[in-house]
């Protein structure tokens, strides 16, 4: 089965709140997006391709108009996998495209979490200041979710999928050639491919280096604008993550809230049993507290599946930005410290002007691209939240409406009895 | 319809005041003292506002009343007090009987009570109960001149006959099995409905922490600062907005109560029937026994087995003389036995008959006034979710503009 239409995006609303977001907001963004030319990193900007056929947009069921997306891909049917060492989940992973680069329109791959670690390392590897959409975790150790319960793995396939569709729509990321060697490879290949980039060694090697840089301490030369997005990221990074538990407790006490009205509606027919009179009343506020039940049910429900995936995703993505802003700070790092040796051996220094230019045009790079991401991600923050935050606004009208419905059509009843019982007062 | 003292006077308890003083042992205590104030109805029709009377009663004088009441008139379904400790408490409700909510709450139910008396066609025209309302001093003596606690019935006595009574009237037995049910379901009910009130406390409140993040997060936004502050004041209205909610569910919570207890009272009749049916049992097979030993007696022969058949037997037989004065002193006590008996039925029917009519007028007013409640209750639902389609509208707004 195909997930519907794919969230995250920021070119379209979320399904859930399309009604709500007003058409000229989605063009702004296409307008932002067609105009981003700032972004050359290691793979180059291909030009853009023709507007993708309506057929395929009328397959995804999306609800807003034609976009500039070519390259479609979902994540679903997770597989239980049993060998004699270990035991692990693939998923499928199906993409359609019409892209030229790509040789068929199609494809059908089974990933396990493993290969999307692969593939997120690689990206950041290629474009270490670029934002990489977050993945899920690994373990999740509270809520006492099990490794292999139907809750995990389909909260993990939902996080999949939104992490491979950020990626697509993502300018840069989605012409990396590792992205589309995940996407078309048949297992394989993939594990072929994967044993030739670098090693493990280099990759700590990064780390140890990015380790090093933050214990130096803030970049001396660090432009404003960074500074000031690292600020902003400490703020946000603690606001996300109250905001991440606040609604974690919401969920809670709405569960706890309905597993006591359960209790609640059934006592009152139980006490419509050893009435006459008011028998019906009784049996009538049995149902309506039923039916608030099932609203608050439903309420929960739309809690879990919009926004506290939204809130746990940039909870991670604060991370990510931190990383991204240190990881910044220490290719300027390498700068700083050639310029600094070089300060004290003015001799050498037309032999090491070359290597100079070169490590200045890599900060330049590195800066631009995260600038620009930066800028790009802002954005796309910006429209989740309004329409996570406008999603749960809607969940609770919907709940409050229904409930009044419930209530209000039993006084009706009950005024109805009322007349009843004054007519046959008046007869003599 | 009589005239009952309801529509003749008004009554309020209007406030209340924490008092200390001595009690009966000497010992400091602080107590809560109701302030009644019964103003005469009739000559408000003429322009002019009948003088206030007033006076200060405690807890302790309104149960001495009520069992008064329950003793001397035990043929009515007499209303109950309001409890005595805060029960069924949902967590933000202090079960503290000085908690100035628990005391307002006990006001307004010692008001009902009093109200209830005094629309009680029977109840009303009791003078004790007329001078709880208008005589400061010297009402405990008063009421305890009465001698109305030498005419409660023991509850062993009561107990003993609830067992072993053969034939009480059917209706009876049904309402007591009623009054059972009805207090084991109200009792379920308050016990669940408050922690159905804790769990939507939580909810409401936990909404209020949005408001405070939002605004610090506000603060490092530029565009969507607007929009956050403001969604996060409506957040912290959405959380208030609970308190009141609650607060208006436990005036529902006390109505239910009041029937609660109310079943203890229905009780108490079918107690009272069964105790006056069991006396009549007693006095009829007592009655039945000793005509049979008068038989028995004069006829010479031994029908039932007794200790002193058999020592007579066994020691000689009595004379003649002695024979006929025991006849004699049975047929004396036959004769008183038999009147006993007759009035004992007479009272017996009456009392089914009076007893029933006031059932009547209980189930009537039951009836009415729990559907009365259970209709305000979804009143109160309603209210609920109009607050919150309104401030969640208004959320809305706030989020759309982020």
């Amino acid at each position: 089965h195909l997930a519907p239409g794919a969230p995250g995006t920021a070119r379209g609303p979320l399904l859930a709140a399309a009604e709500v977001l007003a058409l000229d907001d989605e063009e702004d963004d296409l307008e932002v997006f067609s105009k981003d030319t700032s972004l050359v990193e290691v793979n180059s900007f291909s030009p853009s391709v023709p507007i993708s056929p309506s057929s395929m947009i009328n397959q995804y069921k999306f609800e807003d108009g034609p976009e500039l997306r070519d390259l479609f891909i979902t994540v679903d049917d997770p597989e239980s996998h049993i060998t004699a060492i270990e035991t692990f989940i693939t998923y499928r992973v199906v993409t359609k495209t019409t892209r030229g680069e790509f040789d068929s329109s199609e494809y059908e791959v089974r990933r396990r979490y493993q290969d999307f670690l692969w593939l997120k390392s690689k990206l950041e590897e290629a474009h270490p200041t670029l934002i990489i959409p977050p993945l899920p975790e690994k373990f999740i150790m509270k809520g006492m979710v099990e490794r292999f319960s139907d809750e995990f793995i389909e909260t993990r396939r939902k996080a999949l999928h939104k992490f491979l569709n950020r990626i697509a729509d993502h300018p840069t990321l989605t012409f990396n050639e590792d992205f589309k060697i995940f996407l078309t490879a048949q297992a394989w290949e993939l594990s072929s491919h994967k044993k030739q980039g670098p090693g493990l060694l280099s990759r700590m090697g990064q780390t140890v280096r990015a380790v090093a840089s933050s214990v130096r301490g803030a970049v001396k030369n660090r432009p404003e604008m960074f500074t000031e997005m690292n600020n902003y990221m400490e703020t946000f990074s603690q606001k996300i993550n109250l905001l991440d538990k606040i609604a974690h407790r919401i969920y809670k006490e709405e569960r706890d809230y309905f597993n006591e009205m359960k209790e609640y509606g059934p006592i009152h027919t139980l006490w419509s049993a050893s009435e006459e009179d008011i028998a019906e009343s009784l049996k009538g506020i049995a149902s309506c507290i039923d039916r608030c039940c099932k609203a608050t049910e439903r309420r929960m429900a739309g809690l879990s599946e919009h926004l506290l995936p939204i809130l746990h995703e940039y909870v991670l993505y604060s991370e990510i930005l931190m990383g991204v802003l240190k990881r910044r700070d220490q290719i300027q790092g390498e700068l700083d410290s050639k310029v600094d040796a070089l300060a004290n051996k003015k001799t050498e220094k037309d032999l090491f002007s070359e290597e100079i230019g070169k490590l200045e045009d890599k900060v330049e790079r590195a800066n631009n691209a995260l600038k620009a991401d930066w800028d790009r991600w802002k954005q796309n923050m910006q429209w989740d939240m309004r329409s996570s935050f406008t999603n749960v606004a809607e969940n609770n009208l919907r709940y409050y409406e229904e409930c009044l419905a419930t209530w209000e059509s039993f006084l009706a009843s009950q005024s109805v009895d009322l007349h009843v019982e004054e007519d046959s007062e008046d007869r003599p | 319809m009589e005239d009952c003292l309801a529509k003749k006077m008004e009554i309020t308890v209007s406030e209340a005041e924490k008092r200390t003083g001595r009690n009966a042992m000497n010992i400091q205590e602080t107590y809560t003292a109701y302030l009644i104030e019964t103003r005469a109805v009739e000559s408000q029709s003429e322009g002019h506002c009948a003088p206030v009377d007033s006076l200060w009663r405690r807890y302790s004088e309104f149960e001495l009343l009520r069992n008064y009441l329950s003793v001397t008139y035990p043929h009515i379904v007499v209303p109950p007090l309001p409890e005595k400790r805060a029960d069924f408490v949902w967590h933000k409700l202090s079960a503290d009987n000085m908690d100035p909510d628990f005391v307002e709450r006990r006001r307004i139910g010692l008001e009902n009570f009093l109200l209830r008396v005094a629309s009680h066609p029977v109840l009303c025209q009791d003078k004790i109960f007329y001078a709880f309302l208008t005589q400061e001093g010297g009402w405990k003596e008063m009421v305890n001149e009465t001698g109305f606690q030498l005419k409660a019935d023991s509850r062993l006595k009561a107990l003993n006959a609830t067992f072993r009574v053969k034939n009480p009237d059917k209706r009876f037995t049904e309402l007591k099995h009623y009054s059972d049910e009805l207090q084991s379901v109200i009792s379920h009910l308050l016990r669940v409905r408050a922690r159905v009130a804790d769990r939507l406390y939580g909810v409401y409140k936990v909404h209020g922490n949005y408001g405070r993040v939002f605004s610090e997060w506000s603060a490092i936004e530029k565009e969507m600062g607007d929009g956050l502050q403001s969604a996060g004041h409506h957040m912290d209205v959405y959380a208030a907005s609970i308190d009141d909610i609650l607060e208006e569910e436990e005036h529902y919570a006390d109505q239910l109560k009041e029937y609660l207890f109310y079943a203890e009272a229905l009780r108490a009749v079918c107690r009272k029937h069964e105790l006056m049916q069991y006396d009549l049992e007693m006095a009829a097979q007592d009655l039945t026994s000793k005509k049979q030993q008068c038989e028995e007696l004069a006829t010479g022969t031994v029908r039932t087995f007794s200790l002193k058949g058999m020592t007579s037997k066994l020691f000689g037989q009595e004379t003649p003389e002695q024979r006929e004065a025991k006849i004699k002193v049975l047929e004396e006590q036959i004769q008183e036995g038999e009147e006993q008996l007759k009035s004992k039925n007479l009272e017996g029917r009456d009392f089914v008959k009076s007893a029933w009519a006031d059932i009547e007028r209980f189930k009537e007013q039951k009836n009415h006034d729990l559907k009365e409640a259970l209709i305000s209750y979804a009143v109160m639902q309603i209210s609920m979710c109009k607050k919150g389609i309104q401030v969640w509208t208004n959320a809305k707004e706030c989020f759309s503009k982020m």
